[in-house]
C-alpha cells in the first residue's frame, strides 16, 4: 500500500469565506480547525467542521469522488472541487500554514460557499444549442462511427459542470458576456461529433459571435482549473481551427487572420513582432495589407496602450519598428518545423486526454508525434510511430491548494 | 399554485427519462430535484448499461441471467420486459447523443460484467452514468418549452387527495425558503435509494432515502427491503466505488497469501460472479484472517494484468480515483479493497408500469421495487431499471393524465403543517443531540449488524438501536436558523427519511429466516425456497409501527435451481 496511508491524523485550520444574505452583514472570515489525515479532502475537513462546530456553513456536495460536479470551491485562491484537494496539498499551498476556503469567482455567491451558478454558467451553456442535431435519417441501429471520434468528443463529455474554469476564466473576468471555456468545451463535443448534422452551422454562430470562440486570451488558467482533464481551452482552439481551416469561416472579429499574422510572423522571424500583428492581422501578409481600414481604426483604439507601454519604458520607439529576430541557424530549424508539419496531408491534433500508452517504450526523433492524437474527421487511423503516448494521468497531482 | 399532469421528484436518470418520456405524449411535466439534476447520484454509476444489442446475444439470455442473479427472488415478468426491451431503449440512447465506445469497426463496444453470460455491457469509459445524465439533461434544456424544471427544491411531503390518490407534493425552494404546494394528477417517485443510512457507503451524500419514506409515510408498502448489496470492490478508507468494470476487463481479486480466492466460491465466473458472491467471498477471507492492509481489512484489486493502454482509455476514471483518493497507480500495483454499501434492491412495491397501489403515485428506479434485481441486482442493470421504468412511468401517468381532471384540493392546511414542522425543528432548544451524530451512529450500526452477514442478535440490536436513534432524531437541533439555503435543517428532514428506511431493512432482514441473494444469514445458511420464495412487504400501520406481508414471486420460465458462478 501506498504510505500515504499510514500518516496520523493531523490539525488542519481552515479559514471560510462566510455570507449570510439574510444578515445584512458583508461577508466574513471564520476559522475552523479540524483533525484528520492528512491525504484527506478538503471537502472532509469542511464536512467535520459543519458537523461538529457550525451546521449552517453552505456547501453543495454530494458524491466526494469528483463526479457530481458540486463541490466547486477556491482554495488558497485556486479554483478546485473540494473533494479532490488532499488537505496535506492545501496547507502546502497556503501561505501561513491555514487553508483559505472561499466560493468560486465570476459567479454571484448566493450563500457561504454556494454561487449561483444559473446565472453565469448554466445561461451559458444553453447558449451553445447544447444537445445533438442528429445526422438524418436515424439508423435502426447505432450510428457507424469512429472509435477515436468517441474517445475524443468522450473528453468534453467527462465535463462535470463544476464550474472551476468559469470561476478562473479571465477573458470572463474582463468581458462577462464571454460564452466562457465550459459552454464552449460542450460546443466542442457537439462540434466533434460525427453524429452532429450542424457542424458547419455551430462554428459560424461561435465564430460570428463577438463574445465567442475568437474572444479566448489563451491564458491557460481554464486547462490548469479543470478537475477532469478536460482542456476546455484547447478544445476552443480546436473549434478555431476546425472554423477556420475546414471550413474558411472568416469572422468580423478577424479571429482567422489574426490567427494566421501570428503564424506567418514566427515563421518569417522566428519571434513576434508585436508592431507588424495589427496590420498582418487586418491586412494579411502583404506590403498594401498594412493600409487596411480596420486596422487603422484598431491602431487608433489601441493607442493610449500603446503610448503607456512608450512611456514606462516597456517598448521604445526603434525596438518596436524592427523586427526582432532569431539567428538564422535557429530561424532555419524553426523553418523546419513547419516544413514538415505544413508537408502533412491530414491535420494533427494535440490532445492530452486520450489515451494511455502501451508498455513498449515510444519510438524516438519524432516530436511532432509525441502525444498526438488523430483529428476528428480525418478518416485514416494515425500512422505508427504517432501512437498516443502522453499519459496525462501520471502528470495529474493532488491539486496544491 | 403551479399544476402539473405529470410531477417527478428526483431527476436522476428515472427522473428525467420520466420527464421526457411524458412530456413526448404531450402532458404538461414538472421535475423537481433537491440537487441541480446533474449532480444526481446516476452520476456516479461507472461500468455500463446491458442490453442484448449483439448479434450473438438474446434477451432471454439476458433475463436468464438476471433472475439468477437475483437469487430467483426477482419478478419474471418485469425482468422479460426490462430485458426485451433494453436494446431499443439503448439505440435510443445512442441517437440522442450519448458517446457510447465503439469497437473497430465503428459499433458500439460491449464489455465483460459479473454475473453475465456474455459480454452485453454498453459502456462510455467508467462514466457511463455520467454520460447518460448529461445527455439526458441536453435533452431536458432542448424540451424546456415543454418541461419545467424545478431545480433545488426539496419535497418536504407527498399530498392525497380525499379518495387517497395521491394529488401533488410539497416542496421547500432551497435557495429563498419559500414553500409552495404543487398540484398533480399524478407524482412519480424518482429520488433514488437510501445508502446514506450505511456508513460507509458508496452513495452520494444526497442519497437520503427520501422518496422511499415519503411513499412509505402515505401508506405505500415497501418491498424486499432486506436485499441491501455490498459492492465487492470499495476503497477500504472511504469506501469510494471503484467500478465492476475494472473486473470486467480482466482484473485480478487476491488474499494476503497471492491467491485468487474465488475460484473457492465461483470456479467458472471467478471475478465475475454475482456481487453478492463475490462481496460474501471476500468477507470470508477477511474474517478468516487472509485480508490485507494493516488490520488485514481489505482485499486486492489486481489491474496490473489488463493492458496498461486498455486500462487507461477504459477505466481512466479509477485510475484518477486510485492516485487521488488511494495514492495508488493501479496500473502499477493492486489497489485494497473490500466490500461497501452500494445499492438498495428494495424500495417502494410498483408493478411494471411504475404503479404503486397508491392512485396517481408512481416510482422508478432505485426507489422503487417492481422487482427486478430480486435479491441481488446485476451490475449494469440499474441503469437499465432506471430507464426502462421511467420511461414506462413517464408513459403511463401521461396516459393516465389525459383521462382524469387536475385534482381540486385545498393544499393550505398541508402547506401550512409543513411549514411548521420546518420552523420547529429550526427553533428546537439544544439539549438533544446533533443530527450529524445520529446520522453516524445510524450508519455504522446498519453498517456493522445489517451488512453481508447477519445473524438474529445482530438485527435484534440493530433494531433496539434505530428505536432510540428515532426518538432522538425527532428532538435533533441544528444551527442554521435562515432561510436562503438552510441545508441543516433539510438534513433533519433526511434524518428522519432515513431511519425509516433502515427501520423498515431491518424489520425485513430480521424476518427472512434463510440465506438468499444479498441476505446472508449466518444462523438460517441455506437457501429455503419451500418458505421463502416470497417477497417480504413492510407497510406502516396506524400507530407509524412497520407491519410485515407476504407477496408471492412471479415465475413466468425460469424454476429456481441452484445457484453456481
Amino acid at each position: 500500500m501506498a504510505e500515504v496511508h499510514d500518516r496520523p491524523p493531523e490539525q488542519f485550520t481552515l479559514k471560510m469565506r462566510r455570507y449570510d444574505p439574510e444578515s445584512g452583514g458583508a461577508p466574513y472570515w471564520d476559522e475552523h480547525t479540524v483533525e484528520l489525515e492528512p491525504h484527506r479532502s478538503v471537502l472532509e475537513a469542511i464536512l467535520q467542521a459543519r458537523d461538529r462546530f457550525d451546521g449552517s456553513i453552505g456547501i453543495r456536495c454530494s458524491c466526494r469522488q469528483a463526479i457530481c460536479g458540486s463541490c466547486g470551491i477556491r482554495v488558497n485562491g485556486e479554483p478546485a472541487l473540494a473533494c479532490h484537494t488532499h488537505l496535506d496539498a492545501a496547507k502546502r499551498g497556503a501561505d501561513d500554514g491555514v487553508i483559505e476556503i472561499e466560493p468560486m469567482g465570476n459567479m454571484p455567491v448566493i450563500k457561504d460557499l454556494i454561487v449561483d451558478m444559473d446565472a453565469v454558467h448554466w445561461k451559458k451553456i444553453q447558449r451553445v444549442t447544447p444537445w445533438l442535431l442528429a445526422k438524418q435519417p436515424v439508423p435502426e441501429r447505432e450510428y457507424i462511427v469512429s472509435k477515436e471520434a468517441m474517445v475524443d468528443v468522450t473528453q468534453t463529455m467527462g465535463c462535470i459542470q463544476c464550474g472551476a474554469c468559469v470561476s478562473d476564466c479571465l477573458a470572463m473576468e474582463v468581458d462577462p458576456g464571454f460564452i466562457g471555456p465550459a459552454a464552449l468545451a460542450k460546443a466542442y463535443r457537439f462540434v466533434g461529433d460525427p453524429r452532429d448534422d450542424q457542424q458547419f452551422e455551430r462554428l459560424n454562430d461561435l465564430a460570428q459571435d463577438p463574445q465567442g470562440i475568437f474572444d479566448c486570451t489563451h491564458c491557460f488558467k481554464c486547462v490548469q482549473a479543470c478537475p477532469k482533464d478536460v482542456n476546455p481551452m484547447g478544445q476552443i482552439m480546436r473549434l478555431r481551427r476546425i472554423a477556420t481551416n475546414d471550413h474558411h469561416i472568416n469572422d468580423p472579429n478577424n479571429g482567422k487572420r489574426h490567427e494566421a499574422a501570428f503564424t506567418t510572423l514566427i515563421h518569417d522571424n522566428g519571434l513576434l513582432w508585436e508592431a507588424e500583428l495589427l496590420p498582418r492581422s487586418y491586412g494579411g501578409n502583404s506590403w498594401f495589407g498594412k493600409f487596411a481600414p480596420p486596422a487603422g481604426k484598431e491602431l487608433l483604439s489601441s493607442l493610449p496602450a500603446i503610448l503607456k507601454a512608450l512611456v514606462r519604458g516597456k517598448v521604445t520607439p526603434m525596438g518596436a519598428l524592427k523586427p526582432h529576430k532569431l539567428p538564422k541557424a535557429d530561424l532555419k530549424s524553426v523553418q523546419a518545423i513547419y516544413d514538415k508539419i505544413e508537408s502533412r496531408d491530414e491535420r494533427y491534433e494535440l490532445n492530452l486526454y486520450i489515451t494511455g500508452e502501451d508498455e513498449k517504450a515510444t519510438p524516438p526523433g519524432d516530436p511532432v508525434a509525441v502525444g498526438v492524437t488523430h483529428e476528428i474527421g480525418g478518416s485514416e487511423p494515425p500512422p505508427v510511430g504517432a501512437e498516443p503516448t502522453d499519459t496525462p494521468t501520471e502528470t495529474r497531482e493532488p491539486r496544491e491548494g | 399554485m403551479p399544476a402539473h399532469d405529470v410531477l417527478i421528484i428526483g431527476a436522476g436518470l428515472a427522473g428525467q427519462r420520466a420527464a421526457l418520456a411524458a412530456a413526448q405524449t404531450g402532458a404538461s411535466v414538472g421535475i423537481m430535484s433537491k440537487v441541480h439534476p446533474v449532480r444526481s447520484h446516476s452520476v456516479a454509476a461507472a461500468g455500463g448499461i446491458n442490453a442484448a444489442i449483439s448479434v450473438d446475444d438474446d434477451w432471454h439470455s439476458h433475463a436468464y441471467d438476471t433472475v439468477k442473479g437475483s437469487d430467483f427472488l426477482g419478478d419474471q415478468d418485469a425482468i422479460e420486459i426490462m430485458c426485451s426491451e433494453a436494446p431499443a431503449e439503448v439505440m435510443h440512447l445512442e441517437h440522442i447523443g450519448v458517446t457510447f465506445h465503439r469497437n473497430d469497426k465503428g459499433e458500439m463496444d460491449l464489455r465483460a460484467f459479473g454475473g453475465a453470460s456474455m459480454k452485453r455491457t454498453a459502456y462510455v469509459a467508467d462514466i457511463t452514468g455520467q454520460a447518460l445524465l448529461h445527455v439526458l439533461y441536453e435533452q431536458l434544456m432542448k424540451h424546456h418549452e415543454t418541461v419545467s424544471r424545478y431545480e433545488e427544491w426539496f419535497t418536504t411531503s407527498l399530498l392525497r387527495d380525499e379518495a387517497g390518490n395521491c394529488a401533488g407534493a410539497i416542496a421547500r425552494d432551497v435557495r429563498s425558503g419559500r414553500m409552495e404546494a404543487f398540484t398533480a394528477k399524478n407524482v412519480i417517485l424518482a429520488c433514488g435509494g437510501a445508502g446514506q443510512a450505511y456508513k460507509p457507503t458508496t452513495n452520494g451524500l444526497i442519497v437520503t432515502g427520501d422518496g422511499i419514506a415519503m411513499a412509505y409515510r402515505a401508506g405505500a408498502p415497501l418491498m424486499d427491503m432486506e436485499m441491501v448489496q455490498y459492492h465487492p470492490t470499495c476503497l477500504v478508507e472511504t469506501g469510494i466505488l471503484i467500478t465492476e468494470g475494472a473486473r470486467g476487463e480482466g482484473a485480478h481479486l487476491l488474499n494476503a497469501a497471492g491467491e485468487r480466492f474465488m475460484e473457492k466460491s465461483a470456479p467458472n465466473k471467478m471475478e465475475l460472479a454475482s456481487r453478492d458472491v463475490v462481496s460474501r467471498a471476500e468477507q470470508i477471507e477477511i474474517n478468516e484472517g487472509r485480508g490485507v492492509g494493516p488490520d488485514g481489512a481489505g482485499i486486492f484489486l489486481d489491474v496490473t494484468v489488463v493492458p496498461r493502454k486498455r486500462t487507461l482509455e477504459a477505466l481512466r476514471e479509477i485510475v484518477n480515483l486510485g492516485k487521488d483518493f488511494a495514492g495508488v497507480d493501479i496500473t502499477r500495483e493492486p489497489i485494497m479493497i473490500r466490500p461497501g454499501q452500494h445499492y438498495i434492491m428494495g424500495g417502494v412495491k410498483t408493478d411494471v408500469e411504475g404503479r404503486t397501489p397508491i392512485d396517481g403515485l408512481y416510482a422508478a428506479g432505485e426507489v422503487a421495487c417492481v422487482s427486478v434485481h430480486g435479491g441481488n441486482r446485476l451490475g449494469a442493470n440499474s441503469l437499465l431499471d432506471t430507464l426502462i421504468f421511467g420511461r414506462r412511468s413517464g408513459e403511463h401517468a401521461a396516459a393516465r393524465a389525459a383521462s382524469i381532471p387536475m385534482p381540486d384540493i385545498d393544499t393550505h392546511a398541508q402547506l401550512r403543517e409543513d411549514s411548521t414542522r420546518l420552523e420547529a425543528i429550526i427553533g428546537r432548544s439544544r439539549d438533544g443531540r446533533r443530527v450529524s451524530e445520529i446520522k453516524s451512529e445510524l450508519g455504522e450500526t446498519m453498517n456493522r449488524h445489517v451488512a453481508v452477514f447477519r445473524d438474529e442478535a445482530g438485527l435484534q440490536g440493530a433494531l433496539e438501536t434505530i428505536g432510540r436513534l428515532k426518538e432522538e432524531a425527532e428532538k435533533a437541533w441544528i444551527d442554521d436558523q435562515g432561510t436562503v439555503f438552510n441545508q441543516d435543517v433539510l438534513g433533519a428532514l433526511e434524518l428522519g427519511y432515513m431511519v425509516d428506511c433502515a427501520e423498515a431493512t431491518v424489520v425485513a432482514a430480521l424476518e427472512r429466516k434463510e440465506s438468499r441473494g444479498a441476505q446472508f444469514r449466518t444462523d438460517f445458511p441455506e437457501r429455503n425456497d419451500e418458505e421463502w420464495l416470497k417477497h417480504i412487504d413492510i407497510s406502516l400501520d396506524g400507530e407509524g409501527t412497520p407491519q410485515v406481508t407476504y407477496s408471492p414471486v412471479t415465475i413466468t420460465q425460469w424454476q429456481p435451481e441452484e445457484r453456481k458462478y
